[in-house]
């Protein structure tokens, strides 16, 4: 048996380490995390590997004060909903943003961060966060 | 076939953090209950299907349907665990409801249970998250009342819900649970003490969150002909409807409006052949205080936006236009997610039945109850009456 935890994030490395997902050629919708059916075409999809640019922004947030034991240390942190630039939602930590200035409609950017660690023997997991835009480009 | 199916009796265990008892003690003491108040034989009860989330997780132990049999002594009949998250209990009493329906079983004892306490919160919390879709929710970082949080922010945003309407759904449902003798918290809960509680994930408050519960509910369901040979007053299931919506939150083109909620009520209240206006009274889903607001709107009671206007005008109040949650709901009552939703159609027979006691809505001859899975991506839908 794996490690706790290995295989479960191995076998995800590419949607959570590149914001990869897919794309339906038929009616053209995006989708994170990849889909293996196209919800609106179902047979007569025609899904492609996408990768996203991790630009989007914060269509709601909250900030987390209780957490569970994998996330303690990082209490409290920012959570949001970010909404790509094309199109799909994804839930995901806010980075280098004070608690007090995060707000709906940000501009974001995604980053490679830690997530968390499966404990000792376990592995630790990398992924996507995401940063507000202006801290990193200087612009919108 | 049978054309209507009925309650014959209900019980239930105590709620709370029952430190002295475990699984079997109290889902024993549910269903002990109801088969007594129902007045039915052991040798009557033909399959058993209890609602549960994560008694593997809770309390290390799963294959509960045979071990209800086993301890309810009700020898080698069929059991069924059901699971939908925190929609488990409703999950369970339509299950129930379609094996009547389809002429395989003519009695059922229906069963919700949940034992909570016998882990530390941050557990339990960790558990609960399981319900929203772990691999792109709950390993990110968002904890279940941060999802509930999502919701809320939105809604105030969109419809200038407030945090004080907000804090009113726990005040009402904390007044309401004093006149329930198996409600977790007897007690009322000013709104000061409620505005001052911190925050588990902003904007939702400690106070706008329903507890860490252990309980049992259960039901004996069975068809009309042999309702009546166990009371003179059984009171039917009119209708039973269930729908999904996705397990993300993030995936719902609108994250304010619960989809399956809407869908399922509509279907429920079509097959039972009336509207939202004949419904006098409601068990609505109030894990958070956000989810009232937001439910009392994807019923139809007010329309979209309003969710938080009702509470403030006292219209879901006991003795409101539509009373929402007379038993304290989850909030007060409190929640053991397998349980909930048994307990909801235990509130409601009782409220139809007209033996309420002092939280009794008058003149009730029908009531809904709303139990959703995860953040909605299970709804069920029951309407109870005479």
């Amino acid at each position: 048996m794996a490690e706790h935890g290995v295989a479960k994030v191995w076998r995800k490395q590419q949607e959570i380490y590149r914001i990869q997902g897919n794309h339906c050629k038929t009616c053209d919708r995006h989708f994170f995390p990849p889909r293996p059916v196209c919800p609106e075409c179902r047979r007569k999809g025609d899904l492609e590997t996408y990768k996203f640019k991790g630009l989007g922004k914060i269509h709601t947030f909250s900030v987390v004060r209780q957490a569970p034991e994998d996330f303690k240390r990082q209490v409290p942190y920012i959570v949001a909903q970010v909404e790509l630039d094309e199109g799909p939602r994804l839930t995901a930590q806010i980075v280098n943003c004070d608690i007090e200035s995060v707000y709906v409609g940000m501009r974001v950017r995604a980053c490679f961060r830690k997530i968390t660690e499966y404990g000792p023997g376990g592995i630790i997991v990398y992924g996507y966060k995401f940063e507000p835009t202006m801290r990193v480009t200087g612009h919108e | 076939m049978s054309k209507k199916v009925a309650i014959a009796g209900v019980g239930m265990s105590k709620f709370g953090e029952l430190w002295n008892k475990n699984l079997r003690d109290i889902t024993l003491e549910a269903g002990m209950a109801a088969i007594i108040d129902a007045g039915v034989a052991g040798a009557d009860i033909e399959a058993v299907t209890i609602g549960n989330m994560s008694a593997g997780r809770f309390t290390g132990q799963e294959h509960l349907g045979a071990l209800a049999v086993d301890m309810g002594g009700l020898g080698d009949i069929p059991a069924y665990s059901v699971e939908a998250a925190c929609a488990s209990g409703g999950a369970a009493i339509r299950h129930a409801y379609m094996a009547i329906k389809s002429g395989e079983h003519d009695v059922i004892l229906v069963l919700g249970c949940e034992k909570m306490s016998d882990v530390n919160q941050t557990e339990a919390m960790k558990t609960i998250s399981v319900a929203s879709d772990w691999e792109w929710e709950g390993m990110l970082g968002a904890t279940f009342p941060a999802l509930y949080a999502f919701m809320a922010r939105k809604h105030m945003l969109d419809y200038g819900t407030t945090d004080e309407q907000l804090s009113l759904v726990a005040v009402k449902n904390h007044k309401n649970a004093v006149d329930n003798p198996y409600a977790q918290f007897r007690r009322e809960l000013p709104l000061e003490v409620v505005m001052n509680s911190g925050y588990l994930a902003d904007p939702i408050r400690l106070l706008h969150s329903s507890p860490i519960t252990d309980g049992a509910a259960g039901v004996i369901m069975c068809t009309e002909e042999k309702a009546k040979e166990f009371t003179d007053t059984p009171i039917y299931v009119e209708s039973s409807a269930q729908a999904s919506d996705t397990l993300a939150l993030h995936e719902r083109e609108d994250i304010t409006t619960m989809g399956a909620v809407v869908e399922s009520t509509g279907t429920a209240l079509d097959r039972a052949k009336c509207s939202i206006e004949d419904i006098d009274v409601f068990e609505l889903h109030d894990s958070f205080t956000i989810s009232e607001i937001m439910l009392t709107e994807d019923v139809g009671i007010v329309e979209k936006g309003k969710g938080g206007e009702a509470v403030e005008k006292g219209l879901t109040q006991i003795d409101g236009e539509y009373p929402v949650n007379p038993s304290g709901g989850l909030k007060a009552r409190g929640h053991p997610v397998g349980a909930t939703g048994v307990a909801q159609l235990v509130e409601l027979y009782h409220q139809v039945k007209g033996d309420a006691g002092k939280r009794q809505v008058p003149d009730t001859e029908r009531g809904l109850a709303v139990n959703i899975g995860g953040t909605g991506a299970t709804s069920i839908v029951h309407i109870v009456g005479r």
